[in-house]
């Protein structure tokens, strides 16, 4: 019964985006008060009824409904519950009953909270979000429903695909949903925007706060896929240029881009077409990033053809998203009036210069990503693209990006004074220089170009730092004016200091795991010991344990240096027993300056067992970096005026004109 | 989407027998140490985006132990990585060959850092000529005092 309902809110909830992106629509254009009014009511309740279908769905989880196919293909009655609730989202239908929940759930924030807003841009804004949604309601029940049943229904489930019962990657997808969805807000207001044939900088103040959203949830749950597959796959790597981790990586490049235009739009009522543009082309990743991975195209060409029904579904909504949206744009980006003019160097010029390194960027990963398929698709024969593409393209195109972002927020908006900035910016290259010597010095020589890398990320983090303490004059006036300076800065300045001090924070770690990774693998006996990294592993042995559905195979290392015990790293390897599917649970202790990573492979019946330990410095300072980059973004976003709409005002009141 | 990928490892199995075995290396420190950076770029044909350094599969297994067969007969690196691509094709390495049909892949990033600034270049020109910038059309009172200005300086 419950299931049922769940379906039939699903319905519903199409049927009401079908109004709420029609009626609103008409209304705006005749400018009738009682159609715009519609759009509200519907997209709360919109939000209401896939509410419904998402905990009807939670139900059948919890509760182990074997009558539902979803649930026996990817639940099991012993699975922890933890696994249970995450398993929902841990398939392709569920997981788009939590994509469209999302949406649903920002639409209604919006219709709840967007008092400030022009009438007609909302209704207009969220008539677009109703047609997204209306797009993914459509393909969900008529190609991916989840509440289809079975009979007779199996004794028990297939249990979810042990590699997904994991922590990390339970929370992965909502986060990186999250993120896709917040971009559609920005796309909606920018479709709106596009209808109205205005865009202004009140309309970026209400961009931006949807554009950070998603890129704080973005970020986030790019770290966390990679962390997953950092400890997960038990080899230290966390990064793979996997078209799927690429095709997440696109809408971040670029919702990166649109939140520095969007600052541009909004202080200085310029590149406003580039930024609708941006919007547009941030939420078409989102979406490609959502099905592309999702119809299997990726694998090979021909893995689209074994579901048909759902691939053209697929491709006729990118279709109708995409190049509707370019049309859309094509035809009314020519009203936009433009703004106002800036010299190259300037604050302006160098957020043009991020967007255009950053879109870049973007373009060489999806080239990377798509040209296979591409030539196959053509003919062309069969190519790999993989990681060293992406080091001898990516790699340099970056380069100068991070080397541009600390100097950017030093230059002033409209004319920045060069000399003033280089001025400024002597201590940051001392500090760089430093940072680049001890480097060089700890690591006995190191490799050049490891070693010039460091002095870069160097470079970025303490240019964030110093234009921080320029701002609130540190050391340069007494201790307690610059504090009240720091209380008085808003968030956003904060927030940005943050940010980019942790992509810097972040590149360094890379860097370091990248160029100082020492691996040790070998066949250990009970009692032997191995050096790794400056560290004494003794192994232990095995044992065996029992978890709730899995058992496992559990060494143990103890890990000393200079006599002193520094942890018990304790790996598994299980096997969970439905699926008979086997997993490496690495150990990891982490000193903040580098990860002791070990992995307890297979006995080889001689009483000796493979053994793999890693040393991986720089491994912390990855997640230490994305989360200062999502405390930064946090930060930001937390300023009350940017949800006010209009801009407050604080500015002196406009003397009289005599 | 990492999740996605699971259920691509779900068709392929994926045993938890982790990449590179201890009984597989050379004796040669100097020569597994170049079989180990060709190994980075070399497929697992069988995995999805995988190179053979870090795949468990055991046709990656298979390829590691005829690449470090190669060496040791003394191929150079690329006798190595040809002998590979005339068995396996260019599917095999994962940077793939600068040929007629991959010039857009290799040199489109750096096209793209070219349009894209020359477009930059052509908007920031076209907005700096653009006579409605440079002077905004006066308003009626303005032009009123405007008028009135210059009638009076004729008039002395």
């Amino acid at each position: 019964m419950i299931p049922e309902l769940g379906h039939f809110a699903l319905i519903l909830a199409l049927a009401v985006a079908a109004v709420q992106g029609s009626l609103p629509t008409i209304g705006a254009a005749r400018r009738s008060d009682a159609l715009m009014a519609v759009a509200g009511p519907a997209a709360v309740a919109q939000f209401l009824l896939v509410g419904i279908a998402f905990l009807s769905l939670m139900h059948a989880y919890v509760v182990s409904d074997f009558t539902v196919a979803n649930v026996v293909e990817n639940s099991h009655s012993a699975k922890p519950m933890l696994y249970k609730i995450t398993g929902v989202w841990g398939n392709h239908e569920g997981s788009m009953v939590l994509w469209i929940l999302m949406l649903a759930g920002f639409g209604a924030v919006v219709a709840l909270f967007g008092h400030s807003l022009p009438a007609t841009l909302k209704a207009r804004a969220l008539a677009v979000q109703a047609w997204i949604a209306a797009g993914f309601l459509a393909f969900t029940v008529f190609t991916s429903n989840p509440f289809l049943r079975v009979f007779p229904p199996p004794a028990d489930g297939n249990d979810l695909n042990p590699l997904l019962q994991d922590p990390g990657l339970a929370f992965h997808p909502p986060m990186l949903y999250a993120g896709y969805v917040g971009f559609s807000m920005a796309f909606s207001f920018a479709i709106a925007g596009l209808i109205e044939g205005r865009v202004d900088a009140a309309w970026a103040r209400w961009v931006r706060p949807w554009a950070l959203a998603a890129w704080i949830f973005l970020t986030a749950g790019v770290a966390l896929g990679s962390w997953w597959a950092y400890y997960e796959l038990g080899w230290g790597g966390w990064w793979f240029w996997d078209p799927v981790e690429n095709v997440s990586f696109m809408p971040w490049l670029l919702g990166t881009a649109l939140l520095h235009s969007a600052i541009v739009v909004e202080k200085r009522d310029t590149l406003k077409v580039w930024t609708v543009l941006l919007a547009i082309l941030t939420f078409s990743f989102s979406l490609i990033g959502t099905f592309v991975v999702r119809s299997g195209v990726l694998t090979s060409v021909h893995a689209f053809a074994t579901d048909p029904e759902r691939g053209i579904f697929i491709l006729a909504l990118l279709f109708v998203a995409i190049g509707g949206s370019l049309v859309l744009f094509a035809i009314r980006a020519p009203l936009l009036r433009p703004g106002g003019f800036f010299a190259p160097v300037s604050r302006e010029g160098g957020l043009a210069l991020n967007n255009l390194l950053l879109v870049t960027a973007t373009v060489t990963v999806f080239l990377g990503t798509m040209y296979p398929l591409f030539l196959e698709a053509v003919g062309g024969g069969k190519v790999s693209v993989g990681p060293p593409f992406y080091n001898a393209t990516f790699v340099p195109l970056m380069t100068p990006l991070v080397a541009i972002i600390a100097v950017g927020p030093f230059l002033q908006w409209k004319r920045a004074d060069l000399a003033g900035v280089a001025e400024r910016m002597k201590v940051v290259a001392i500090a760089t220089l430093v940072v680049g010597l001890a480097v060089a010095y700890v690591t006995e020589g190191g490799p050049v170009l490891a070693v010039l890398a460091m002095g870069l990320a160097a470079w970025l983090i303490v240019g964030a730092l110093v234009e921080w303490a320029g701002r609130i004059k540190l050391f340069r006036a007494p201790l307690r004016d610059s504090l009240a300076r720091a209380a008085d800065l808003p968030r956003a300045a904060h927030g940005m200091t943050l940010a980019h001090a942790g992509l810097g924070v972040a590149i360094a770690g890379m860097i370091a795991s990248t160029a100082w990774k020492v691996e040790e693998i070998r066949v250990m006996r009970p009692g032997e010991t191995v050096d790794v990294g400056g560290y004494t592993y003794r192994f232990d042995g095995v044992r065996s344990v029992e978890g709730p559905n899995y058992s496992a195979d559990r060494g143990t290392f103890s890990v000393t240096t200079n006599g002193r015990t520094v942890a018990v790293l304790e790996p598994e390897r299980r096997l969970y027993l439905v699926q008979r599917r086997e997993t490496t649970e690495a150990a990891i202790h982490t000193t903040g300056f580098a990860d002791l990573y070990a992995v307890v492979g297979q006995s080889d019946d001689k009483g000796g067992w493979t053994v793999r330990l890693y040393h991986q410095p720089g491994i912390p300072w990855i997640w230490a970096g994305a989360a200062l980059m999502v405390i930064g973004g946090a930060f930001s976003l937390s300023d009350r005026r940017l949800w006010v709409g209009a801009p407050i005002q604080r500015l002196k009141p406009t003397p009289a004109i005599t | 989407m990492r999740f996605a990928f699971l259920f691509f490892l779900l068709l392929t199995a994926l045993p938890a027998t982790a990449a590179i075995e201890p009984g597989e290396r050379l004796a040669d420190p100097a020569l597994e140490m170049r079989a180990r950076t060709l190994f980075k770029e070399v497929r697992c044909l069988v995995c999805q985006s995988e190179s053979i350094d870090t795949s468990n599969a055991d046709l990656a297994r298979d390829l590691r132990i005829l690449v470090r067969e190669r060496l040791k007969a003394g191929d150079t690196d690329q006798e190595a990585l040809d002998y590979l691509v005339a068995r396996y094709g260019d599917y095999v390495l994962l940077r793939p060959p600068l040929k007629l049909e991959t010039v857009l892949l290799w040199f489109g990033p750096f096209l793209a850092l070219f349009l894209g600034a020359g477009a930059v270049l052509y908007f920031a020109r076209r907005e700096r000529d653009n006579p409605d910038r440079a002077a905004a059309p006066l308003s009626a009172e303005e032009r009123a005092r405007l008028a009135q200005l210059v009638e009076r300086e004729l008039r002395s």
